[in-house]
């Protein structure tokens, strides 16, 4: 199947690129961020916005047009990856998509590991769903630097579009922002036009004030997309850190006039869940930022909630995961 | 709009909360009301609509109550009481418990009605007002059944009258009634005329709750009911949440009737953020602030203060933010403002705005409905503390704001109000915040925060935003009095003579104004006679003047209040250390004046009250409450301020020191009057203050007639509090006058009683409740 009009891959070209800028020291240490205040604001906000009927529905496919749908596991197999493949083209079934007016609504990306990149970027031929691929050492980024840069270029050269890289941990938290900022220009000079994402790990970064930091240190360093997790940490994706990082993109934005994506990665499996997420970057960042050249989610068992909750607004009835076709 | 074009616009859609139940419950109440009396409703009177805001619709008709209704609840309340009290601390418990269960069971039910009648975003209602009403009942049922451990030497006051505002119907249903109860009170209510429906089903749940006939009456209708229930003499205690005018209306009215009486009032509540705040959060905290509620709210962070240098980047946030509010529908669960109450409120709001000639005004961008009454959200900056908008409170959806430079700045246009009732700080700095939160007048102040409410904190103000705080362990002190019965006090009279004066030379006693004496401004004095019509002395007659500048020495001694209780405890040992080198000096005087042989005691009785206060002067200790946040809610015992006394008049050293040591060891100031027809013992008394290290101002002394001055500290509006101990009748006119900045006041109203330690020091303070969240 073929993409359609529909807005699924909102061509990059519309945006101009993150150019980046010098590090600016001053901003970056002059990030606050406020942990009870920014947990209020996130624990209230599910009850602050609602979402109902064709809305519903409507938002709910628009997630699925972000999710980057992914595998990273050690028993990836190269028929696996073909079979999520298959899901990223139609992760929706036909019928719903038809009922809906929805037909020809893909996913954002599907996301693998290096190995897995050709048999992805073969499986997609002609659906205009780009591949993603981890890098840099993931989940830790702990292998030798030149080796993480090295792994880029490979990926790149396997056809990735996007490359999701990890950053050294250590340098946040021992407040070496130079060397943080050093080693995202590499990591983004590495990508060539492949649009690269910066995994912070925000669960090992300590305080939400260090993740406002780093978010703004790679920024600067030319980030095309700031990401929360690689999912493999304790914690994962979070809204209070999914504030403090959209506050800064918005502060990014305001200075720079660069639109910088955003993608929270782990622990979102339902789609109400999904539509908070949603509803948090309408309201912190705006519309522009709903669309999957600036919005991804990480996730792997989201989309099959969405698929029951679709049904369930066709038909009024509850639905069962088997009767939607598995990734 | 299909979904393919909503996938495309992303717009959020209607989310709308059923009315079927709320609606079917006016229904089945016939959509019309009469009274909760005595356990049962009356038969519908003549009476007003209740609207809907949002729509304009009629939602039923209420009752206007007659001057026959609120007897026939007093009345019941009175009958109930002695049982209700009886039953003990326990037996309450168990109907406070079941009154929480039961407002948990309607949860949806009350949140759904309350937004219909009132016009606020249901989810403000399901979330905040609800939750926080039940959690009241439940903190309070703990409060009965401690009541006879903790409190021990307090009972109920006896029937309340509890008159509410239209902002939070229920939410302050319970916080008046739940503590009343709690104490062993009964209550007749009268909830605001726009706003009596959930009123209305709580008294539907005091049915279902099985609560004794009588505990609990309302009676609806306006204005003129409320003040049928203020001048009722059935009534023992007035409580009363409104605006400042009204309160001030009661305060009069009240005065001299012996009732007891609180308020919480308006305000202009200072939002201060620094320069190294979390500028975004402290943005979203704004919109918890002033848009909670439509700004209806008597403690909305109204007023923005902002460092100079982050003004620009924090109001270009806030501008941002308050284009993203969604205005509309109050049961749709995906809007931020509702409906404001009535259009009197809405044209209220829109003159005051309209009349500001100064500053920028912006709108939000958001569009308002079609229809209903609804005002968007609106902020006002480049104001000076001079407009009259940043001193008047809008009580709607309308922020004002201007810049400081420093955190002293800060500070003096915080108070630069005569409101005090809550205050907000942004800053990351702990240190800042610490320093700034005491120094900032008023009841509550929130760290990093706004709006924070809980049962266990207490709630209230401070200047012209009333007396009295609801919640916590502070908040028992409004529903209940001391045990013991008070004795009537006979006037004590000067006596007559003209003999000669017995003393060798000629001694002058002057008045005491800031740590020197001072000669009266009238130029009169005098003379006191002993028993035997021997010439004693005489006094300086002291007029308006002199009150003045006992008041201004009292203001400059401002300092005392920032020192230890370790150095004042010091210097009240002192104090009693040259009294007692002076004892027999001290004894003979008070003899020579009341013609007795008690001077001796006197005076021991009065070097052991200083002892009393010096001791407690280090350990009068705050509380930190058990709020259910992250955080802790600090409850300091702060000094009230400068505080007028007029002192006992049959002893006349006692009666002195009995005001000051409790005063001057909570760090208050003290303008004291000393006895009228004895005033020689508080004469000598000023040398002892010289020798004792008491700065000047700190304790001024004045003599005179009680009922000529009365009038002039009781209005004086540079003092905080006013308390009577004399024997002339000017109770009445001292709370009348303290209407005029809603002073403190603490009078006998012709009785004698012996006070504990526990009421002096808690009259000597004032309890402000700082709110600290913390987490990194």
């Amino acid at each position: 199947m073929q993409t359609t009009a529909l807005s699924t891959q909102l061509p990059l070209v519309t945006e101009p690129r993150n150019a980046g800028l010098p590090l600016d020291l001053d901003w970056v240490r002059g990030a606050q961020a406020n942990t009870s205040a920014i947990e209020r604001r996130a624990a209230t906000l599910p009850g602050r916005r609602s979402v109902k009927k064709d809305w519903q529905a409507a938002w709910l496919c628009r997630a699925v047009s972000c999710i980057d749908l992914t595998t990273l596991s050690g028993d990836d197999t190269e028929d696996r990856v073909r079979r999520l493949c298959a899901k990223a083209r139609q992760p929706v079934r036909a019928d719903i998509l038809q009922a809906l007016g929805m037909e020809g609504l893909s996913v954002g990306a599907v996301c693998v590991y290096h190995d897995m990149v050709a048999a992805a970027v073969d499986a997609l031929k002609g659906s205009g769903i780009p591949v993603a691929a981890v890098s840099t050492g993931f989940p830790a980024g702990l292998s030798p630097f030149h080796l993480r840069v090295a792994e880029i270029g490979e990926s790149v050269q396997a056809g990735a579009r996007e490359i999701d890289i990890v950053i050294s941990r250590r340098h946040v938290l021992g407040g070496d922002w130079q060397a943080l900022y050093d080693e995202m220009r590499d990591f983004r000079a590495a990508c060539g036009d492949a649009h690269v994402k910066a995994i912070l790990a925000t669960g090992e970064l300590g305080t939400l004030r260090n993740v406002a930091r780093a978010s703004l240190v790679c920024m600067m360093a030319g980030a095309d997309f700031i990401k929360t997790s690689t999912g493999k940490e304790g914690v994962n994706a979070t809204l209070p850190v999914s504030l403090v990082m959209i506050r800064a993109i918005r502060d990014y934005h305001a200075r720079t006039g660069f639109r910088v994506g955003y993608k929270p990665a782990g622990g979102i499996s339902k789609a109400k869940d999904a539509l908070v997420y949603l509803s948090l970057i309408k309201d912190e960042l705006g519309d522009r930022w709903l669309r999957p050249d600036l919005f991804r989610f990480g996730a792997s068992s989201l989309l099959g909630d969405i698929e029951r909750q679709l049904e369930h607004h066709l038909t009024g009835r509850y639905s069962a995961a088997y009767r939607h076709a598995a990734g | 709009m299909g979904v393919k074009e909503i996938f495309e616009s992303m717009e959020y859609g209607p989310a709308p909360e059923s009315a079927a139940e709320a609606l079917a419950w006016l229904v089945d109440q016939g959509d019309r009301f009469g009274h909760f009396i005595n356990g049962a409703f009356t038969a519908p009177g003549d009476g007003f609509d209740s609207r809907n805001p949002a729509t304009g619709e009629v939602l039923a008709t209420l009752s206007q109550a007659t001057a026959a209704d609120v007897d026939v609840a007093v009345a019941a309340a009175r009958a109930a009481q002695p049982k209700w009290e009886r039953i003990g601390g326990a037996g309450r418990a168990r109907f406070l418990y079941a009154l929480a269960r039961l407002l948990q069971k309607h949860a949806r039910l009350f949140a759904v009605l309350e937004t219909l009648d009132n016009g606020k975003p249901v989810r403000e209602s399901r979330d905040i007002d609800v939750p926080l009403a039940q959690r009241h009942f439940y903190f309070h049922a703990g409060m009965a059944q401690l009541m006879a451990d903790q409190l021990p030497d307090r009972h109920a006051i006896g029937v309340c009258g509890q008159i509410i505002p239209w902002n939070f119907p229920l939410l302050m249903l319970a916080w008046k009634i739940a503590p009343a109860l709690a104490m062993g009170n009964t209550v007749v209510l009268k909830p605001a005329e726009w706003t009596s429906l959930t009123a209305l089903l709580f008294a539907d749940i005091c049915r279902q709750a099985g609560l004794p006939k009588g505990v609990v009456n309302i009676v609806t209708g306006d204005g003129a009911v409320g003040e049928m229930i203020v001048a009722h003499p059935g009534i023992d205690k007035i409580a009363f949440t409104g605006s400042t005018e009204v309160g001030r209306r009661i305060r009069q009215a009240t005065a001299g009737t012996g009732k007891a009486l609180t308020l919480e009032l308006g305000g202009k509540s200072p939002y201060i953020v620094f320069d190294d705040a979390d500028l975004d959060s402290a943005v979203e905290g704004l919109v918890d602030a002033i848009w909670f509620n439509g700004g209806q709210v008597c403690c909305a962070g109204s007023r923005l203060l902002v460092q100079e240098g982050v003004a620009d980047a924090f109001i270009a946030k806030l501008k941002a933010r308050m284009d993203g509010l969604r205005i509309g529908d109050p049961l749709d669960k995906c809007i931020d403002v509702g409906a404001v109450v009535d259009p009197v409120q809405r044209d209220r709001i829109t003159a005051m705005v309209d009349g500001c000639s100064a500053g920028v005004i912006h709108r939000a961008a958001g569009a308002l409905p079609d229809g209903g009454c609804f005002y968007p959200p609106t902020l006002i900056t480049g104001l000076s503390q001079s407009d009259p908008l940043m001193q008047e409170e809008i009580f709607g959806p309308v922020l004002v704001s201007t810049t400081f430079r420093t955190p002293g700045e800060a500070v003096q246009l915080a108070n630069n109000t005569r409101y005090g009732l809550a205050a907000t700080v942004w800053t990351e700095n702990v240190n800042l915040a610490l320093d700034i939160a005491p120094k900032l007048a008023a009841g509550v102040v929130w760290v990093n925060a706004t709006n924070l409410f809980d049962a266990a904190a207490g709630f209230g103000g401070v200047r012209e935003s009333g007396f009295g705080r609801e919640g916590g362990w502070e908040g028992l002190a409004a529903y209940t009095r001391p045990k013991g019965k008070p004795r009537p006090l006979a006037p004590v009279a000067a006596f007559e003579g003209a003999g000669e004066p017995e003393d060798g030379i000629d001694r002058t006693p002057k008045l005491y104004v800031g740590g020197k004496q001072a000669r009266p401004d009238g130029g009169y004095s005098r003379t006191i006679y002993g028993k035997r019509g021997q010439l004693l002395g005489q006094v300086p007659v002291t007029n308006r003047k002199d009150i003045r500048n006992a008041v201004e020495a009292a203001q400059a001694a401002a300092g005392w209040g920032k020192t230890t209780g370790h150095l004042r405890a010091q210097i009240l040992y002192y104090l009693a250390e040259n009294l007692s080198a002076r004892a027999a000096e001290f004894a003979a005087r008070i003899d020579a004046m009341t013609g007795k042989r008690g001077g001796r005691d006197e005076v021991a009785a009065s070097i052991d009250r200083l002892f009393t206060y010096a001791a407690w002067a280090d350990k009068y200790d705050g509380r930190v409450h058990s709020v259910p946040i992250r955080g802790v809610a600090i409850a300091m015992n702060e000094p009230v301020g400068v505080i007028g006394a007029f002192c006992a008049d049959d002893a006349p050293l006692l009666g002195l020191v009995s005001v000051m040591a409790p005063a001057i060891a909570m760090g208050n100031r003290a303008v004291l009057v000393a006895s009228e027809p004895f005033p020689l013992a508080a004469t000598d008394f000023y040398q002892v203050l010289d020798t004792s290290d008491v700065p000047g101002g700190v304790v001024n002394i004045l003599t005179g007639s009680h009922a000529d001055l009365a009038p002039h500290l009781a209005g004086h509006m540079d003092v905080d509090a006013v308390w009577s101990f004399s024997s002339s009748p000017i109770s009445a006119v001292i709370e009348r006058e303290a209407a005029g900045n809603l002073k403190r006041t603490w009078v006998n109203n012709g009785q004698t009683r012996d006070w504990s330690a526990q009421d002096w020091l808690s009259a000597a303070t004032e309890v402000g409740n700082i709110w600290v969240p913390y987490g990194e």
